[in-house]
């Protein structure tokens, strides 16, 4: 059955036009040469910390599994994909072919990766499963640096081809776009309610008949494959992979983009994701030496203020004062149209639909005191 | 003769790897977190017996004042950043401990620079034992984690104050409705695992007498896998996995075919655990409750 139009809405593709104008806007003044191979790089660098972003936001975002071995994937990627490419191209040339084959070779591998970490989250959950995804990018890092020479490079690394800068960005920008209709459809269907069903009660949403196993394996295949998409982009801009840099440090690096960006937030992801790399990039050319551990600190620092803001129990109150959706709501006065109800978590959250019998019952309700009847869920303010 | 050298050396690791694997099952058992950063606790107590060797020179006294600095650092984080987050998703607590321990390798690499420092402690020479030598730092590693465990038993057994942190691992509610502080229990056992930690610091420096800011990194996540392997949240089951782990590291490092591998296998080993047992060797079932 055709879905109705009206279904249709702009903010569903608010983030591809934003990114397709950026792209555009990036290509042509490549072309025109106001665009220098550094600015290039740094591109090329942002398309791919995107897709380990997104990857990793359906993971712990919307699955709520947390995965801190999210470089393993893309480490597997990285050098079977670098490796695909260093074979392809003496056969195919140089050129988009090749690359492509090598996306895929180094994709499914890190997917097949991502069902073998996924079959334990089968029986684990949480910080069991947390500590065999870290288990799983040291394996990995240790099997690629022990690797012989001839194989995947061992400790020297692997040499992979170089591409024609000028159009390497573009490319890595189309990814991006790919991978984000890709898990942006799979999350806003069914499959992707189950998915979040899942996240806020495993027990619950079994009992609905959700298959639990066939959607955790989806979803961490899925994750692994993008991150080694990611990879496979990132031997290309390099032109070399070494498996140190894919320790836990960098996989926590991409865990900051993705709470930073706020989880559940694939549009957080995405500009977290550029902010983060961005800074980098720039703040290694003004802290040289001792001083670029600064931004780790900084890192650090962000991290937990943002946690404990978001999930302190103590400071719901303040989070429901400076919540900006509701204030955003309020200025433009959706609240008050019951059809934007639907889509919307939080006034679900307000609307009363279960009242406590206890709650009712201590309410006083003398008539000097002009409180109305609180309701479960209702928000305490001034003049209700 | 080998056999035996390698076997006391495993064993003295797995020593240490247990005195840092009981940090985190205590803390798992009983907060119910999983403490990130309990392994760049390791890394302040060795950076801080590296200030107090310079300082003093006396490295009893080091150790001494590295205990309490790690005490009082545990207790402060885990006043600062783990109880503001009592109630929350597991999720959020394990990503700020993550981001503590982010926090703790960055401040010491502002401070002590990136490059490895040398720590001068006194060598302790190697005694004859059954036709080989052993080392002293081997034997010493030995006699404090034996003492370590020993101690830290009797003081769950058979003090008021340990029936009643085993009373909070069990049910925290109910040990609340006992009348047990829940809050001061949480904080002495982060107290009671940086006090370990700062310990297994020097037993380390002891071997590999040099320090940077990931130190305390590796053998933070062994214990860790260790402490999983045992089942976390047991006591006996994070000694049990510590000294095996030890024990298979060491032997691992003997064959050289193998050695470069050591931690491929031993991860391995814990993800074959954790699929066969999914709670590790000693830990307790959990059935699940809507």
């Amino acid at each position: 059955m055709k879905r109705p139009a009206k279904n249709f809405q702009w903010k569903h593709f608010a983030n591809y036009i934003v990114i397709s104008v950026l792209l555009i806007f990036f290509a042509v003044s490549s072309m025109t040469g106001n665009l220098r191979s550094s600015g290039q790089y740094l591109l090329e660098k942002i398309g791919y910390s995107m897709i380990l972003a997104v990857s990793l936001s359906m993971l712990v975002g919307f699955l709520g599994e947390l995965s801190l071995g999210h470089a393993g994937f893309m480490c597997v990627g990285a050098y079977i994909g670098g490796k695909t490419a260093a074979l392809l191209v003496p056969a195919l040339g140089n050129g988009l072919p090749a690359f492509l084959i090598a996306m895929a070779a180094g994709g499914i591998s890190a997917a097949v990766c991502g069902v073998i970490v996924g079959l334990p989250a089968l029986r684990l959950k949480g910080d069991y499963l947390a500590i065999v995804t870290l288990a799983f990018g040291e394996i990995v890092r240790s099997l690629f640096l022990n690797s012989s020479p001839e194989s995947f490079g061992g400790s020297l690394g692997l040499t992979t081809p170089r591409y024609d800068r000028n159009s390497l960005f573009i490319i890595a920008f189309v990814v991006v776009l790919l991978t984000l209709a890709a898990i942006q459809n799979l999350l806003r269907s069914r499959h992707g309610r189950a998915i979040t069903a899942i996240r806020d009660s495993e027990i619950a949403a079994r009992a609905t008949g959700i298959n639990v196993t066939r959607y955790k394996l989806m979803v961490f295949a899925m994750s692994a494959f993008f991150a080694g998409i990611a990879g496979v982009l990132y031997s290309y801009a390099n032109q070399t992979v070494q498996s140190s840099k894919f320790g836990f440090n960098y996989s926590i690096e991409i865990l900051v983009m993705v709470v930073l960006g706020g989880m559940g937030s694939i549009n957080g992801s995405l500009i977290a994701a550029a902010l983060i790399t961005y800074l980098n990039v720039k703040l290694t050319k003004v802290l040289t030496g001792d001083l670029a551990v600064l931004q780790n600190l900084v890192y650090a620092v962000i991290l937990i203020v943002i946690v404990i803001y978001g999930n302190a129990p103590f400071l719901a109150p303040l989070r429901e004062k400076l919540d900006l959706g509701a204030l955003l709501r309020r200025l433009t006065r959706r609240n008050a149209d019951p059809a934007y109800r639907r889509d919307d978590e939080k006034s679900w959250a307000r609307v009363p639909t279960k009242i406590k019998m206890d709650e009712l019952l201590s309410i006083d309700t003398r008539p000097e005191d002009n409180r109305a009847v609180r309701l479960n869920g209702d928000k305490p303010g001034k003049g209700d | 003769m080998e056999m035996i050298s390698t076997f006391l050396n495993g064993l003295s690791l797995g020593g240490v790897y247990a005195m840092i694997a009981l940090g985190y099952t205590m803390v798992y058992g009983i907060a119910k977190m999983l403490n990130f950063a309990h392994g760049d606790i390791i890394m302040v107590g060795g950076y801080t017996i590296l200030v107090f060797m310079n300082a003093a020179g006396n490295p009893i006294l080091a150790t001494a004042l590295a205990v309490v600095f790690c005490v009082a650092l545990g207790a402060a984080v885990e006043r600062l950043a783990y109880k503001p987050l009592r109630g929350a998703s597991p999720l959020a607590v394990l990503i700020t401990a993550i981001g503590v321990s982010y926090l703790l390798q960055s401040l010491a690499q502002i401070l002590f620079g990136s490059a490895a420092k040398m720590v001068s402690l006194p060598n302790l020479g190697a005694f004859p034992f059954a036709g080989i030598r052993v080392q002293g730092y081997t034997l010493l590693t030995l006699a404090l984690s034996v003492a370590v465990m020993a101690a830290l038993t009797a003081f769950i057994k058979f003090t008021k104050v340990g029936k009643a942190m085993l009373a909070v691992s069990e049910d925290r509610g109910a040990a609340q409705l006992m009348g047990i502080n829940v809050n001061a229990i949480i904080t002495l056992t982060f107290v009671i695992g940086s006090a370990l930690a700062a310990i297994a610091g020097l037993c380390i420096l002891m071997k590999a007498p040099s320090i940077s800011s990931t130190f305390g990194s590796m053998p933070g996540i062994k214990a860790f896998t260790a402490a999983v392997i045992g089942g976390i949240g047991s006591i006996p089951g994070a000694m049990l996995g510590g000294i095996l782990l030890g024990v298979v590291e060491s032997f691992c490092n003997k064959v050289s075919a193998i050695a470069p591998y050591t931690d491929a296998i031993e991860f391995g080993i814990l993800i074959v655990i954790l699929l066969i047992r999914p709670t590790g060797f000693l830990g307790k079932k959990r059935r699940e409750k809507v």
